[in-house]
């Protein structure tokens, strides 16, 4: 290849700007703030555990944890839920109509959050949901329903027929059908939707800033953001939160990792 | 749709026709499909399609959020947003110029590392992998992660050109009329792989004897490139840029973790603005800002649509 050369040096200088700053995150996490600012790019002198018993322990990021973790468990579930079920129904039913129910869901991915987040707010707020876990999961369903649906929908529709038509000429009743039929067959377009809500829904910052106030129910984006202010220039504190929040999405990453791929170009084709 | 073919099964009588379809019992969708789509149905239209609607109606009111009693203003909020009111027109400009930079840079940039990572080798795979993974992190975490690049004293930006021996020491997010320019940087960093991946999708996706028709013709590779690859990955583009552009106005949670909550008036975007509004307690006015955040960016991703497909025409 004529451009190799320069292939290579681009290559390298760009996979360094990539690899560089996380491994000053990790080891920064294991340092002291003299030490970090001494020699930032350095190994750790030891593997001190302080700030992770500081951030957990004293600052409370294991409960962050917790909720992050029941959160998106829940929310990502339920999306796929009633995503799976709705876009199995449309797949099912012909013509205009099947078109008319899925165009009206997905719509909804054109409109930006900003867009209706405060009426959803007053919603909630008669509702109860407020300053609550189970309103965080309502809201992602929300959120998560139209992609979830684009996503799903789009595969399901690609599914023959025939494998609707066996199901049924076994005497398998429509929901024996979706549950024992097509969501096995539909299963990469599962696990891509489920890694694309996981990301998201594992990240969002958002709905916990306008819905969450008690310190106990704050899940760890939110918990981190409230560091910031905190230890305004305490790095490693704010390097371990920053690992002990990504851990399990980087954990998912390197074993699921063309589902990753998958689900976050299919989710992004929404423009 | 169907009318114009004659299933011969449609000829019979309806009476026979469905009788024989019962015996089959499966060509015929089941009445309780139309169940299945349903809770879907019923939670979006009471969650989302009509709080949508409801923000229309909150945007012509003072309702301060939780007051019983509020007046009809009609317009004076739009009014307001436009003629009077200094920090959404400053929202308004940083979001267009982090918009216009995360836009040009990242999505040139996803290109080439699409372009040069286009063949399934070992390497290729492992190094889209890498590029990649900066995407699935929190915003907040890729925050703190460059607010200590950008730090002015212990960073290691200025200790990156300190080491490189230029005797240059950077302010970055301190200095407020380049401030936001910082922050696009960080952005790129943060999504460059993920429409890399878009794009090596569609650079996969064209025929390869075109390529080899073109250097038989004697094409070089720039001539390749512009009369082969750009037309051919016109859809990705679209996608690419469509979505980069919806991504940089959403940029919320790297702004609040890189500038504050409320922001620094120089890292200010719309969503930042909205929110700060929403925090204050003025309800309607902030459902105005975001209907007009809403047709802003309707009308840059149509207009984006229209230039490209004017590059993309000439091939």
């Amino acid at each position: 290849m004529r451009f190799s050369p320069i292939r290579s040096v681009v290559l390298a200088v760009y996979a360094l700007l990539v690899v560089v700053p996380l491994v000053v995150v990790v080891f920064g996490s294991f340092k002291t703030t003299p030490e970090l600012f001494e020699s930032p790019f350095g190994l750790p002198s030891s593997l001190s555990l302080r700030n992770y018993e500081i951030v957990l322990g004293e600052q409370n990021l294991d409960q962050a944890f917790f909720n992050s973790v029941v959160v998106t468990a829940a929310s990502v579930a339920l999306t796929l839920f009633v995503a799976s079920l709705a876009a199995y129904g449309i797949a099912r039913t012909p013509g205009w109509k099947g078109w008319l129910i899925f165009g009206f869901l997905v719509l909804g991915m054109s409109v930006p959050a900003q867009a209706n987040m405060i009426p959803q707010y007053v919603l909630f707020d008669v509702l109860g949901l407020l300053d609550s876990r189970l309103g965080l999961v309502a809201i992602n369903v929300v959120v998560g329903l139209p992609v979830a649906v684009f996503i799903l929908g789009g595969f399901m529709k690609t599914i023959p027929r025939e494998a609707y038509e066996a199901s049924a000429i076994d005497g398998a009743g429509p929901f024996r059908t979706y549950w024992s039929v097509i969501m096995p067959m539909s299963l990469p377009s599962v696990a891509a939707t489920a890694i694309f809500l996981f990301v998201i829904q594992w990240n969002d910052l958002l709905y916990p800033l306008l819905f969450i106030r008690s310190p106990e129910l704050k899940t760890l984006p939110l918990a981190l953001l409230e560091f910031q202010g905190e230890f305004l220039t305490d790095y490693p504190l704010l390097f371990t939160g920053v690992v002990i929040a990504s851990l399990p999405i980087v954990v998912a990453y390197v074993l699921l990792q063309r589902y990753f791929v998958a689900g976050m170009t299919s989710g992004a084709v929404k423009g | 749709m169907t009318t114009t073919e004659v299933d011969p099964r449609q000829a019979a009588t309806p009476a026979g026709a469905r009788r024989r379809r019962r015996g089959r019992g499966a060509t015929r969708a089941h009445p309780a499909l139309l169940l299945f789509p349903l809770p879907a149905l019923a939670i979006y239209v009471v969650f989302f399609a009509i709080p949508t609607v409801q923000a229309v109606q909150y945007a012509v009111t003072d309702w301060d959020g939780f007051s019983a009693t509020f007046s009809n203003v009609g317009a004076d909020n739009f009014r307001r947003i436009f003629t009077a009111d200094d920090l959404f027109a400053n929202a308004l400009l940083n979001n267009v110029k982090f918009m216009l930079v995360v836009v040009v840079f990242q999505t040139a940039f996803a290109l080439l590392l699409a372009v040069l990572l286009v063949k399934n080798s070992r390497g290729s795979i492992l190094l889209r992998a890498l590029f990649f993974f900066p995407t699935i992190l929190s915003s907040v975490s890729v925050a703190f992660i460059w607010k200590f690049i950008y730090d002015p004293n212990f960073g290691l930006g200025n200790r990156v050109l300190d080491g490189v021996g230029l005797d240059v020491q950077l302010a970055y997010l301190g200095e407020a009329s380049t401030a936001i320019y910082w922050v696009a940087l960080t952005q790129v960093w943060f999504h460059a792989g993920q429409m890399m991946v878009i794009f090596v999708a569609g650079l996969q996706a064209v025929p390869a004897e075109l390529y080899e028709a073109a250097e038989l013709d004697g094409a070089g590779r720039w001539a390749q490139f512009r009369h082969i690859t750009w037309p051919m990955i016109a859809p990705a583009t679209a996608i690419v840029v469509a979505y980069t552009t919806i991504q940089s106005f959403k940029a919320f949670d790297l702004i609040l973790g890189l500038g504050g909550n409320p922001p620094k008036f120089s890292l200010d975007i719309l969503s930042t603005r909205i929110y700060t509004s929403f925090a204050n307690s003025e309800f309607g006015y902030a459902a105005a800002e975001s209907l007009v955040f809403m047709a802003v960016i309707a009308a840059i991703v149509v207009a984006q649509r229209r230039v490209l497909r004017l590059t993309q025409k000439d091939v």
